[in-house]
């Protein structure tokens, strides 16, 4: 059903399911979730990148077709983003990255105004960038400014699995923004997932939810038919919600009503 | 909490009362940090000391073999390490201005930068702007761990040299933040004195940290004090099921802050306490002064006694064999400025 594939940087991607490869507990857990889930887009910390170890380095347990987006965690602010990133191409992962700063290691929220920083120098330098933002209107405007490829607002805190903490204003950023917006961090259900593809989101992004579940490969492959149900769900035009029931006998009615004779 | 609710709990010896808390820190440390868990080295530089502290097998009264690496020593025992598949490392000496000033440990950091991504030290308390100095070295991570935070048992257990300064070392986490140390570790040193006491004014010290420097990684360390060359010197015992409510209380307060197990421990309960809260650990550690490559086994005078032997190699296998993920890499040294 991908009659809508999705295009970030003159790249399409027919799978709207992003995955993160922190916290398995193996690297066979992660490549079979990444092939369960049909990713397509990846993303890795330079930090837990180690090259020198053939059998450890996670890069080798990453299919070839799956696009790599390295992440500048433990980046505190937009120089040190800058410096990952530019070590991350030097190392040979390529020149898509996710900006992530973060200057608070207790909510791990990132910084909106550095990340903007970020974003204009490394886009200036040819990176395709995808900036991790806590949802702001004003944010996502100047990363769109900035040169960003996509914008990744937050659907609650990192790892929290709370889902769609800030709904209203995620759905602010899909109605205003033209670049693809992906929700990222938070997402913890499949069904959370889904909820993010029907408001529009044009991808999704998990991590913690597939890392530590029992069955990691399971759960990716339920995320990934959670994002295209959400997503046809989002094309069909779903119905809109109301509040209250539609009353059968309305009140203004009769002013439509064939005058009597 | 308050210090009642921390004695409320420790002293609360019901079986289920500690597998409940047990229960509760290790899915919470399963969502945070997955099944991840870091791997660092140490590598002891100098055992030279000017401090006296009772409790310790470097201090200055003790008539050990004194020694301090030059750096062709270090060296080897570096690439020692980074053989052994090390990454990140923690460098340590005793307390001795004068044997390992700043220019020493600056040219330690430069050297290690060479085989290791992550580079922290646990050395004796300094100024601002000499953490400065060695975070441009490349230095990231400052160890220190202020042993009790009851003035009184302080006083009586560090009797002499810099260390008697409660509230310089006190401080001294807040000056490495100050100077842009990524992570920072803090620590008592269970025994010492009231357990109670001192595991409430450790998380105060921490949030305390937090709320000035927010950006830093920090994680706390609860070494017990143990026997050094079977020497007893414990005040307070801490046995294995306060211990485990420590560890366990630690992680429900503190969610996101890291917990260190050292080779103090025995194998058995280490692979025990992996489960509940721990996210790193020291593997193939030895606590003496040029001890991987330099020493006879029979020279070494070692800081404390440790329990825990194992190699590398046997940490790794033991962790697989677990399902947890070693991870050697949790950093990529870039250029440090402010």
């Amino acid at each position: 059903m991908n009659s809508s594939p999705l295009t970030i940087a003159g790249k399409t991607f027919t799978s709207r399911f992003f995955l993160g490869t922190g916290k398995f507990k193996n690297k066979k857990d992660l490549s079979d979730s990444i092939a369960a889930g049909k990713s397509e887009l990846v993303t890795v910390a330079l930090r837990r990148i180690d090259l020198e170890r053939h059998e450890e380095n996670i890069l080798e347990h990453i299919p070839a077709h799956v696009t790599l987006l390295t992440n500048t965690s433990g980046a505190r602010n937009a120089q040190e983003a800058v410096r990952i990133a530019r070590l991350a191409k030097a190392s040979g992962c390529g020149n898509w990255v996710k900006i992530e700063v973060i200057n608070d290691s207790k909510y791990l929220l990132p910084d909106n105004q550095e990340t903007i920083k970020a974003t204009e120098i490394l886009a200036a330098e040819g990176f395709v960038v995808l900036p991790y933002m806590t949802p702001d209107l004003y944010t996502a405007r100047a990363l769109v400014k900035a040169g960003a490829a996509t914008v990744m607002p937050l659907g609650s805190l990192i790892g929290s699995n709370q889902g769609l903490k800030t709904r209203e204003f995620i759905q602010i950023l899909i109605n205003e923004i033209d670049l693809p917006i992906v929700v990222d961090a938070g997402i913890g259900a499949p069904s959370q997932a889904a909820e993010a593809m029907e408001m529009g989101a044009a991808a999704v992004l998990v991590n913690t939810a597939v890392a530590t579940a029992e069955d990691p490969a399971g759960l990716a492959r339920a995320f990934a038919l959670a994002v295209e149900a959400g997503r046809l769900a989002y094309l069909s035009g779903l119905p809109q919600q109301h509040a209250l029931a539609k009353a059968s006998s309305p009140l203004t009615g009769f002013l439509y009503d064939t005058p009597a004779n | 909490m308050t210090l009642q609710q921390i004695k409320n709990i420790l002293n609360d010896r019901r079986p289920e009362s500690v597998e409940a808390l047990a229960q509760d820190a290790a899915k919470l440390t399963r969502q945070q940090f997955g099944r991840a868990i870091g791997l660092y080295g140490p590598l002891y530089l100098s055992n030279f000391c000017s401090s006296h502290c009772t409790y310790c097998g470097f201090n200055s009264h003790h008539k050990i073999q004194r020694m301090k690496l030059a750096p062709e020593q270090y060296i080897k025992e570096m690439q020692y390490l980074h053989a052994q598949g090390i990454r990140n490392i923690l460098m340590l000496t005793g307390e001795s201005y004068k044997h390992t000033p700043v220019s020493y440990l600056k040219e330690a950091a430069q050297r290690a930068s060479e085989y290791f991504q992550g580079i922290s030290l646990e050395v004796h308390p300094m100024e601002t702007a000499e953490y400065k100095e060695l975070f441009a070295a490349g230095v990231d991570g400052v160890t220190v761990y202020q042993e009790t935070y009851d003035r009184t048992r302080y006083a009586q257990v560090h009797l002499s040299g810099f260390k008697k300064d409660y509230d310089f070392r006190y401080a001294t986490p807040f000056r490495a933040a100050e100077a842009g140390i990524r992570q920072i570790s803090l620590g008592v040193l269970l025994g010492l004195s009231d357990v109670a006491h001192d595991v409430f004014a450790l998380y105060q010290h921490v949030r305390e940290l937090e709320k000035s420097f927010p950006g830093v990684e920090y994680s706390v360390s609860f070494p017990r004090l143990r026997t050094v060359k079977t020497e007893a010197l414990a005040v307070c015992d801490v046995d294995d099921l306060r211990f485990v409510k420590i560890i366990a209380l630690t992680r429900l307060l503190f969610p996101r802050v890291g917990i260190n197990l050292s080779t103090r421990e025995s194998p058995q309960l280490r692979d025990h306490l992996l489960e509940i809260g721990i996210t790193r650990m020291s593997a193939g550690s030895n606590t003496s002064v040029g001890g991987y490559t330099l020493l006879a086994e029979n020279k070494q005078d070692p800081q404390f006694d440790i329990k825990d032997e194992r190699s590398v190699d046997e940490v790794v296998k033991l962790l697989k064999s677990k399902n947890f993920d070693p991870v050697f890499t949790d950093w990529r040294h870039i250029e440090n400025s402010l």
